[in-house]
């Protein structure tokens, strides 16, 4: 039984988080791939130093008939044919380091960072929404039982009947005329708030049903018995006992859904029912690269190799954690074409 | 087992049920703007709007809203204002592509995903496990497009070995079917390959430890014969209700991507070029009518495997 990080008494050994943290620096690819997820973020963090300092340019400026000089030579950004420039390294200063992104002549590095930002912020601000959603549906369920756990479980299995690329392309297409007004918000069809409320939305019930299953067994043990006899209320139950108790859990699930929502949110702005314009990500870039796919392979390459990296390296250090907070665990999740692995329910 | 059907049959057409109310919101209800406006497509004159208005009812009251749009999906008359085909029509010619595409990859994901799963778990903690791991864990965390790309790229282009789409129909030309459809079934059943392997070698793992394996080794069975009739059999049973669900997955909407990139004239790209033009006619078909394949072919699998296994309905009448 895990109890809170700053328990009083703490056993020899630092506590259960201090041997899953032990256990998990052990856990050499795992560390491995938590320090390759850190370059990621760094790398699209900075994006603004490399714009300003040394491309010179935004990810939305266009060079279409401009001419830069690469090792003494004038050359064309965009050449009279419409084929743009490929990577000039470090050959122009490091302007034009991946080339430009096609008939526009914009700087794929510099919208390869900008990008970057756009796809990590959509799947973590989802993956907040998942968990946030999923923790309240599941706590709500899983404790009262009855009548509250008919209504949640019965919404979410209607949810789980689509596959979650067919309704984010629903969803995505539907709101991509007129937003969305949620009482007094309202987020206009171009925000990329829009992808991301469905990204939160569409994974919800993966994440939800394993915790109220969890909540369920949990609520029988003796710790809530005595916390229901010294007079808490369910609330208190809640989130002073149950919580606590499920935050291995959670914190498994909510790096493995970031990588999950890295992939729907590429494929939805693949498909163009995702990031609109003049918004751009990961996989907007791939969407217009692939029009190029055969005189400038690397347009679709490099953002897609990006993606696969950010996924991996999630995917890996979750397993890790997982293996390091809850070796038992009997809840498994995949990035698995987005569909998670039937959730096995505790006995 | 016939009362079982029943009980699933009919949970099954309230799910249906509750499935066309969230399409319907979704497409006509929750967005913020006229539903006229929207279903009209891009290049929308007002009379067309005012006429769709008008067609669909939506001065009407929200479930004369819903019935007028399910009849108009399933009576086969729900036009794409954009391009004036019939939707329904134009799904139906899609149907050979998509099957043919989703059948060819899950042959491939199931045999390959067992074949990897047996040999890491055999070999667990071995060098064959390991990169077997990693090369698993790349599958699962690779977009489909960006595969697909490079196949197209390295494989019809640099290297002309393959056609970079289209689609024969398999009655005119087997082979020419099979050799246009050989990149998209690999690149649709990668992810799958290794997300089966890894579920198969974790599954096996456990098995191992059962004590009716011990009882086989005790008994003296070779090893090979362990493995295969008492460990392999018994971790194929969560292989094959994953199956089920990813299977109708697929064919329900999963291989949109695929089917876009090399051409294959299937549902999914009708969709994918759907979504392209925002022209929201087909996408509530394809949803709908995807939506609704899946939730049949689900209910189908459970009663197939009710049949199969008789401690699922026991379970289930004990509820």
């Amino acid at each position: 039984m895990a109890s809170p990080p700053n328990a009083e008494s703490r056993p020899a050994g630092g506590g259960p988080w201090g041997l899953a943290l032990r256990q998990l620096r052990r856990n050499r690819v795992a560390v491995g791939s938590l320090v390759l997820f850190v370059l990621i973020v760094a790398f699209v963090i900075a994006a603004p130093l490399w714009a300003n300092q040394v491309a010179h340019t935004g990810p939305n400026a266009t060079h279409t008939l401009e001419k830069i000089e690469v090792g003494g030579k004038q050359r064309d950004v965009v050449s009279p044919d419409g084929t743009p420039i490929g990577p000039q390294w470090l050959g122009a200063d490091g302007r034009f380091f991946l080339g430009a992104d096609g008939r526009l002549g914009r700087d794929e590095m510099v919208r390869l960072m900008y990008g970057g930002r756009t796809s990590l912020f959509v799947s973590l601000a989802a993956a907040l929404i998942t968990t946030v959603l999923a923790v309240a549906l599941g706590l709500l369920a899983g404790y009262f039982r009855g009548w509250t756990d008919a209504v949640v479980s019965r919404l979410l299995d209607i949810v789980w009947a689509f596959p979650v690329l067919l309704l984010g392309i629903a969803l995505g297409t539907a709101l991509a005329v007129g937003g969305l007004q949620i009482g007094p918000l309202s987020i206009s069809s171009g925000s990329i708030w829009i992808p991301i409320l469905i990204i939160g939305f569409v994974y919800t019930p993966y994440m939800a049903r394993p915790i109220r299953g969890e909540v369920l067994a949990l609520r029988e043990k003796e710790f809530v018995e005595a916390a229901v006899a010294q007079g808490a209320g369910p609330l208190r139950v809640m989130a002073g006992e149950l919580l606590p108790n499920l935050s291995s859990t959670i914190i498994v699930f909510f790096t493995l859904n970031i990588a999950n929502n890295m992939l729907l949110e590429s494929a939805l702005s693949f498909l163009g029912a995702g990031v609109q314009p003049p918004n751009s990500s990961w996989g907007t870039m791939i969407s217009s690269g692939i029009e190029l796919i055969y005189s400038d392979p690397l347009l679709t390459i490099i953002p897609g190799t990006m993606i696969l990296l950010t996924v991996l390296s999630l995917n890996v250090f979750g397993d890790g954690l997982r293996d390091a907070l809850d070796p038992k665990s009997r809840v498994r999740l995949e990035a698995h074409a987005g569909r998670f692995e039937p959730e096995e329910e505790p006995a | 087992m016939g009362r079982f059907a029943v009980r699933r049959l009919l949970a099954m057409l309230l799910v249906l049920f509750a499935i066309s109310i969230v399409v319907f919101l979704i497409f006509n209800v929750i967005p913020n703007s006229d539903p006229a406006q929207r279903l009209a497509g891009k290049n929308a004159t007002p009379q067309l709007v005012a006429s769709i208005s008008e067609e669909w009812g939506f001065e009407e009251p929200l479930p004369v809203q819903y019935w007028t749009m399910m009849k108009k999906v399933f009576s086969g008359d729900l036009i794409s204002y954009n391009s004036r085909q019939n939707v329904d029509e134009q799904i139906a010619e899609g149907i050979p592509a998509t099957f043919s595409l989703c059948i060819g990859a899950a042959l491939i994901w199931l045999s390959f995903g067992i074949l990897f799963g047996y040999l890491s778990a055999v070999k667990a903690g071995r060098a064959t496990d390991r990169v077997l791991t990693v090369l698993a864990l790349v599958g699962i965390s690779m977009p489909v497009f960006w595969l697909a790309a490079i196949f197209l790229y390295y494989l019809t282009f640099e290297v002309e070995l393959f056609p970079s789409g289209g689609y024969v129909p398999l009655s005119e030309d087997p082979l020419g079917w099979a050799y246009h459809l050989v990149l998209p079934w690999l690149t649709l059943a990668i992810i799958f390959v290794g997300f089966y392997s890894r579920v198969l070698r974790s599954n096996m793992l456990d098995a191992m430890d059962e004590d009716y394996v011990r009882t086989a080794r005790a008994k003296g069975l070779s090893e090979r014969r362990v493995r295969i009739r008492h460990v392999l059999r018994n971790s194929l049973i969560p292989i094959v209700t994953l199956f089920g669900l990813d299977f109708g997955a697929v064919l329900g909407g999963g291989a949109i991507l695929t089917e876009a990139i090399f051409n294959l004239q299937g549902v999914g790209q009708y969709a994918a070029e759907s979504i392209k033009n925002l022209d929201l006619p087909p996408i509530m078909a394809v949803t709908l009518f995807g939506a609704f394949f899946i939730v049949l072919f689900n209910a189908l699998v459970d009663i197939a495997y009710a049949w199969l296994d008789p401690r699922i309905r026991l379970e289930e009448s004990a509820r």
